[in-house]
């Protein structure tokens, strides 16, 4: 492997690992203020209880995601100096933001953590809501940097060199809120699944647990949302790929020919030398509907680019097939779930099947969120800005990136079983017996 | 002063947050690795109540001091990125190593040998991560890394030099020195001890580790003297020829007097402020001897800046954020570090 291919190995590890963590700080948060909101409110013991359970688990996570988030800064000059030489003055500005987000994110859990005795019931529900609210806007920030990397702006290019920065504008370029929108859903879509599927596999064999019971309604409640809300802000992003990356587009869709009243294919493989995508199930003019809302509309092909500026078109073309079909997926058991709960007189269902399903669908939110996270990366290649800067012209000059590639994968291989095994440990720590009396009457209602 | 001094002084400033708080947290693990004597098991809970519900946030100067430099002097960033990849990455290393082990062993099992597994962990980062730091700093500051066109000049090896090492090892014995003053006064009140001993036997072990934390700083520190006049000519020059030199030393040397007799007199809370002192002022003068540069002798923070409309937008943020910032963590000390979290009195025992 060149050392260009190391940095980007690394970069992509170092991220895909970063990216669950992070995405569970932005929703952990939210579902255990939720929790211990509803306990406020009823004062139920099984929903302190979870509130603690959720936050120890937000805690091992969460530091996780703030060691790992550390390495990402740094990487972004270990290994792409040519890209922060030039885009830093361009993008510092919301990762300056993103680190007060931070600062308050880590702040406020501290109190939220070790302070349930020693601070008022008011200001401990608001720090676990300030910790909720700065997750999110950690990873507005953050989504306005990438949002960037695939559409410049706020500046000028002369002689490759960039002239008359415009920081502010420079934030928000073309298509920043779907893509801030599309990243938040998916935060919240995949770690409420995550946490549903692991309560839903403990509510099958407990069926009478109040405590996973409700735990299960509040992380369906917030994934279910999420999920179904995505398919509408995935297809604003669609239309703003279509719109200012028509060869990313290409790409996702294994479009080679330029096409007015262009097909949308499902699945399939494309083959970029034959330049065609076999095996497709192919719906007419679908896709042309879709990325412009017009049956007739014209969509281009590769052929109308040059070769050395395509993406990796079979990754792209997979990639975006799992994140959608994984995304479609988890918005069926989302209405699904709705309607179950509608019929049981808005109660959590705890159908054996759907439990089943639910647990099923557990690990699929992330998998569609590393997909989708994917998708624009390799998307937006060769270049690392869009149209201005190639990943090649960005990496480090430095030698043997072979040698920080293996210690950091054996360092996360290391911290991934680790937490694996902790948050485990925390699930099995759940008392088997409940706290309801056997038989008493069931008098909670479905959050 | 023009924006780029100001966002200079920013960086200092973050930095000498980041040693009086951060720094205090990687010397907590140092004390928790050389825990010992009747009391280690003591010793180490301290510790870990110390950092548990402060660790992440004073973790986050050190992210703040990242995205200024990238932002507001990106071919700086870029340029020591270049030079000192292998010493970054073993802080990096260091830093993820010390902050899950820590997180992990408070909520693993309980019984000792897990327990003692993931405190060998945090403890061996809790002193990789200082000793990297220090020896980045000094390896700035002596003026081995040249600049050449924009890009680190090869070999990049400016960091494997005596008086880079010894700034490396004079950082972690700071941070320990720092962090077993802290602990004195938090062992105050969870040990009340004998008449007139506030703290007991418990404050008497950081007491100990504290003084003989000093004596190394300040004989790295006299190496590391001794090693600039060679090996960083314009630091040294820095710190003995300007006007400001003479009162900064006299000042960082009050400190450490005053912190030491602080810690004989078993005034902690008054130690602890004169060690935090002197820990700033080591920081303000590393800062100050090195100004205008930002990679001696190459990158200035003129040469390397931003352009105005940048640096004047993040020095916006900057003052905006710290708005936000301060009253937050005044909260947080205030909260889990008692009622007067910076006091340095130490009251009348009743």
């Amino acid at each position: 492997m060149t050392d260009l291919l190391y940095a980007r190995w690394l970069m992509g590890t170092s991220l895909a690992f970063h990216i669950v963590f992070s995405a569970v700080g932005v929703a952990m948060p939210l579902l255990m203020v939720v929790a211990e909101w509803r306990w406020r409110r009823t004062g139920a013991p099984h929903h302190l209880d979870l509130a603690r359970r959720w936050a120890k688990g937000a805690a091992i996570l969460f530091a996780v995601g703030a060691v790992s988030g550390t390495v990402i800064s740094f990487e972004l000059g270990l290994l792409w100096p040519g890209f922060m030489r030039f885009a830093g003055p361009i993008i510092g500005m919301p990762f300056s933001l993103e680190g007060f987000a931070f600062f308050a994110e880590a702040i406020f859990l501290g109190i939220y953590l070790y302070g349930w005795d020693r601070v008022g019931p008011r200001l401990h529900l608001a720090s676990g809501a300030v910790v909720a609210a700065s997750g999110a806007l950690s990873a507005f920030f953050v989504t306005l940097a990438n949002a960037w990397m695939n559409h410049p702006a706020g500046f000028d290019l002369v002689l490759g060199r960039a002239t008359d920065v415009s920081p502010i504008s420079a934030m928000f370029p073309p298509g920043w809120l779907h893509e801030v929108l599309h990243v938040l859903l998916s935060c919240y879509a995949a770690t409420g699944f995550a946490v549903a599927g692991i309560h839903a596999l403990r509510l099958r064999r407990e069926p009478r647990s109040r405590f996973h019971r409700t735990a299960l309604g509040i992380a369906l409640a917030v994934g279910g949302a999420a999920a179904v809300l995505q398919p509408l802000s995935g297809d604003l992003s669609a239309r703003q790929v279509a719109r200012t990356q028509p060869v990313k587009l290409a790409s996702l869709e294994g479009q080679f020919r330029t096409e007015r009243g262009a097909p949308l294919r499902i699945g399939g493989i494309p083959d970029p030398a034959a330049r065609e995508t076999r095996g497709a199930l192919e719906i007419p003019r679908g896709l042309s509907l879709l990325a412009f809302h017009d049956p007739d509309a014209v969509v281009r092909g590769l052929d109308d680019f040059p070769r050395d500026v395509w993406p990796p078109v079979r990754r792209v073309h997979l990639a975006f097939q799992a994140m959608v079909g994984l995304g479609t997926l988890l918005a069926a058991v989302s209405i699904a779930a709705l309607w179950l709960s509608w019929r049981a007189g808005w109660r959590v269902p705890t159908g054996r099947r759907f439990l089943g399903a639910v647990a099923l669908s557990g690990p699929l939110g992330f998998l569609a969120l590393e997909a989708g996270w994917l998708v624009t990366e390799w998307g937006r290649q060769p270049f690392t800005i869009w149209g201005v800067m190639r990943t090649s012209e960005a990496v480090t000059p430095v030698r043997h990136l072979a040698a920080p590639f293996w210690i950091f994968t054996a360092v996360y291989v290391f911290l991934a079983v680790a937490v694996v095994a902790l948050l485990r440990r925390q699930i099995a720590a759940v008392p088997h017996v409940d706290a309801a009396a056997p038989g008493a009457p069931e008098t909670e209602t479905a959050p | 002063m023009t924006p780029a001094d100001l966002l200079g002084g920013a960086i200092l400033a973050s930095v000498a947050c980041y040693a009086l708080l951060g720094g205090a947290d990687f010397g907590g693990g140092v004390w928790d690795l050389l825990a010992t004597g009747p009391r280690a098991r003591h010793q180490r809970t301290l510790v870990e109540h110390a950092l548990g519900p402060i660790w992440e946030a004073n973790h986050v100067w050190l992210v703040l001091v990242v995205v200024v430099l990238f932002t507001g002097f990106p071919p700086a960033f870029a340029a020591i990125s270049e030079a000192l990849f292998a010493p970054l990455v073993l802080l990096l290393v260091g830093i993820v190593l010390r902050g899950a082990a820590f997180t992990f062993r408070a909520y693993d099992r309980p019984d000792d040998a897990v327990q003692r597994r993931w405190g060998w962990i945090f403890s061996m980062a809790s002193v990789i991560a200082p000793l990297m730091l220090g020896t980045s700093v000094g390896a700035l500051a002596s003026g081995r890394v040249r600049v050449e066109e924009g890009i680190a000049a090869a070999p990049r090896l400016a960091w494997v030099a005596g008086f880079p090492l010894v700034v490396g090892a004079f950082t972690a014995a700071l941070f320990a020195f720092l962090a077993a003053t802290y602990l004195c006064v938090e062992a105050a009140p969870a040990d009340p001890g004998e008449a007139g001993r506030p703290g007991g036997g418990l404050a008497d072990d950081f007491r100990t580790r504290a003084v003989l934390a000093g004596i190394a700083v300040f004989l790295l520190a006299l190496a590391a003297a001794v090693l600039s006049r060679r090996q960083a000519p314009l630091v040294y020059r820095g710190l003995t020829a300007r006007p400001w030199s003479l009162p900064l030393h006299l000042a960082t040397g009050a400190a450490a007097v005053a912190a030491f007799a602080g810690l004989l007199a078993r005034r902690y809370r008054a130690a602890r402020l004169a060690a935090a002192a002197q820990v700033a002022l080591i920081v303000v003068g590393w800062g100050a001897s090195q100004y205008p540069y930002l990679v001696v002798p190459d990158l200035t923070l003129e040469s390397a800046s931003a352009p105005r409309a940048t640096q004047v937008a993040l020095l916006w943020a900057l003052g905006g954020g710290a708005l936000l910032l301060f009253p937050s963590l005044w909260l947080l000390f205030r909260v889990f570090k008692g009622e007067r979290p910076f006091s340095a009195m130490d009251r009348p025992r009743r």
